[in-house]
């Protein structure tokens, strides 16, 4: 699909303030996944204000389609965009974390509306999905199942398991997304465990591959339209990725993966968000 | 309808019976069907059947997926794996959020003789019961086997199923109604209570018989609900006894003896347990010579009486 210039900036527009509710959740003296959340709140934005069929007022609603952020902590960008829909009270951002709050460290279904899975333990999401796949086509339902993997989690055996199964049983309603940021908790994934020839692997094993920028919005919209009109399996988008993008002082560290923000760091985070309000208006 | 005294068989042929008219049921397995006799479900309902390789991990979450698409998944490996190899699977993609998974663990205990100590479970009690949300069952015999597998498609929840790979004596009452979290009393007695689970009731009852005739009145327990364990039950059974005996073909360490004993603390009965000490399991040429070499026959159970009473 040709999408406007219009829906394209709105959907950037949607980012910025995916990317102002995670910093609402990060106050000074919080510690927060803020690097695997920014990395991932262009596609997310996508996803959840674009490509989904979302019900905010029935969070169950059979027709939805499904989302599974297999990489749980950075579950924080997916809080802020359910946040931005209205599936639970914006006061619950400030609460995150806390014991009376909705909004779990890693995701809760159980908890939080919205949330489809437990997720968190690295390596199970894609196999979730596999299972929520096969299950929505035992029903002929259309609803889609998306699955938002780190790079880091890829190191999980299990990972490649449900790749393998997921071809095996050709299941075509399911996209997975890479947020590949190349940084992981203390280091970068070239350091730690490099998995070189990312594309050449999903391809060995039968995926159909879409390789993107994963902060280009039409690239973002045009990889998931492909995505889904892909009919003979599973697809997976590589997304290349910043952690923490967005935030100048903190993209491509590894130290803001899961960090608290000093005063003057989180000042100048809010003054990053008004720059990339302006930059979407320019 | 059971065709034989098989355990897993039974299973198999149960859970065809029962995806006639629940279309919710779903089979999954890692390359042992014609083991664990979820090969049975292929041939009816190939669209609910589904072959996930020898990939333990992907199946358990997989199965996860499966429940939040309102399916009713069981996953089928030998106990050892279905429990030890995709624990973290079991534990966080399925009992956390608390899905409605039906695990069974099959070739339990020491039944897989010939594959010995890595085929062989005697930690998967321990393992499945100290996680919250989880049911633990272990039938004894075929007739049990087929009333369980009804109740847990009923069930709302996880399940953890351990089967016997051996034929058994048949010894509960096909008329008697079964209820998950409900254990039965199948020899009475006076003395000594005897809470038993598995191939281990069959022992346990043959042991009473050996009592009976030392002048030892011993009461026989089917435990085959571990957790919820029905502690009010327990207490109940023990009721006016010398000596609680607990039997189970699973290590000593987490099992049944230990429920029972948490059960029991409080009434200062003296409790002896039978089990599989504190060792792995090994190949041999039959199930026979396993049970008498781990001290799992009937003779083993009367010792722990006898030694619990005093006598010799």
């Amino acid at each position: 699909m040709n999408y406007s210039q219009e829906t394209v900036q709105n959907l950037c527009r949607k980012a910025v303030q995916v990317r102002a509710n995670i910093l609402e959740m990060i106050p000074p003296g919080k510690v927060g996944h803020l690097g695997g959340s920014a990395s991932s709140a262009d596609i997310m934005a996508a996803l959840y204000f674009h490509a989904m069929k979302v019900n905010r007022d029935d969070p169950k609603d059979p027709t939805r389609d499904r989302l599974i952020m297999s990489k749980g902590h950075a579950v924080l960008v997916q809080y802020a965009c359910l946040a931005e829909l209205g599936y639970f009270d914006r006061s619950e951002l400030a609460k995150v974390k806390t014991f009376d709050g909705k909004l779990q460290g890693h995701p809760d279904m159980d908890k939080t509306p919205g949330i489809e899975a437990v997720t968190g333990s690295l390596g199970q999401g894609l196999s979730i999905s596999l299972g929520l796949a096969l299950g929505l086509t035992l029903d002929a339902s259309d609803s889609h199942v998306y699955t938002i993997l780190g790079d880091g989690e890829l190191a999980e055996g299990q990972v490649w398991e449900a790749v393998m199964a997921a071809r095996v049983h050709k299941a075509s309603n399911l996209t997975a997304i890479v947020d590949w940021n190349g940084i992981q908790a203390t280091s970068t994934t070239a350091e730690i465990f490099p998995i070189e020839n990312l594309a050449d692997k999903w391809t060995a094993f039968g995926w159909n591959v879409i390789e993107i920028d994963g902060h280009d919005m039409r690239q973002i919209l045009e990889a998931l339209d492909a995505a889904r009109a892909y009919t003979e399996g599973p697809s997976v988008i590589l997304a290349r990725t910043v952690k923490g993008k967005g935030f100048s002082f903190a993209e491509g560290k590894a130290k803001y993966h899961n960090a608290s923000m000093s005063e003057d760091e989180y000042a100048l985070a809010w003054k990053c968000i008004e720059e990339m309000k302006k930059e979407i208006e320019a | 309808m059971r065709t034989s005294d098989s355990l897993r068989k039974t299973y198999g042929e149960t859970l065809v019976e029962l995806g006639k008219n629940n279309k919710d049921i779903v089979m999954l397995e890692a390359d042992l069907g014609n083991s664990t006799m979820s090969s049975l479900f292929a041939a009816s309902y190939p669209e609910r059947y589904f072959q996930m390789g020898i990939a333990e991990q992907n199946m358990a979450s997989t199965a996860a997926g499966l429940a939040l698409a309102g399916k009713i998944p069981f996953i089928n490996s030998f106990a050892v794996f279905a429990s030890g190899r995709a624990y973290d699977q079991i534990r966080s993609s399925i009992t956390i959020a608390d899905l409605n998974v039906k695990i069974c663990g099959s070739s339990a205990g020491l039944s897989d003789y010939g594959d010995g100590k890595t085929h062989q479970s005697i930690d998967d009690i321990a393992l499945m019961q100290v996680l919250p949300h989880m049911t633990v069952l272990s039938p004894c015999d075929a007739v049990e086997t087929e009333k369980m597998v009804k109740a847990m498609v009923d069930h709302e929840g996880p399940v953890y199923l351990r089967i016997n790979r051996n034929d058994l004596p048949l010894v509960t009452d096909p008329e008697q109604p079964y209820h998950i979290g409900k254990m039965s009393q199948l020899a009475d007695g006076k003395d000594v209570v005897i809470f038993a689970t598995g191939i281990m009731v069959q022992q346990s009852l043959k042991a009473a018989e050996l009592l009976r005739e030392e002048g030892i009145s011993a009461r026989v327990v089917n435990v085959s609900t571990i957790k919820p364990l029905d502690t009010a039950a327990v207490l109940s059974f023990c009721k006016g006894m010398k000596g609680i005996v607990t039997a189970e073909e699973h290590s000593v360490i987490g099992g049944l003896g230990s429920a029972i004993a948490s059960a029991t603390s409080r009434t200062r009965i003296p409790l002896e347990m039978l089990g599989v000490d504190d060792r792995y399991g090994t190949s041999a040429e039959n199930y026979e010579v396993l049970l008498r070499n781990y001290r799992l026959e009937p003779e083993d159970v009367a010792g722990k009486v006898r030694s619990i009473l005093g006598v010799n």
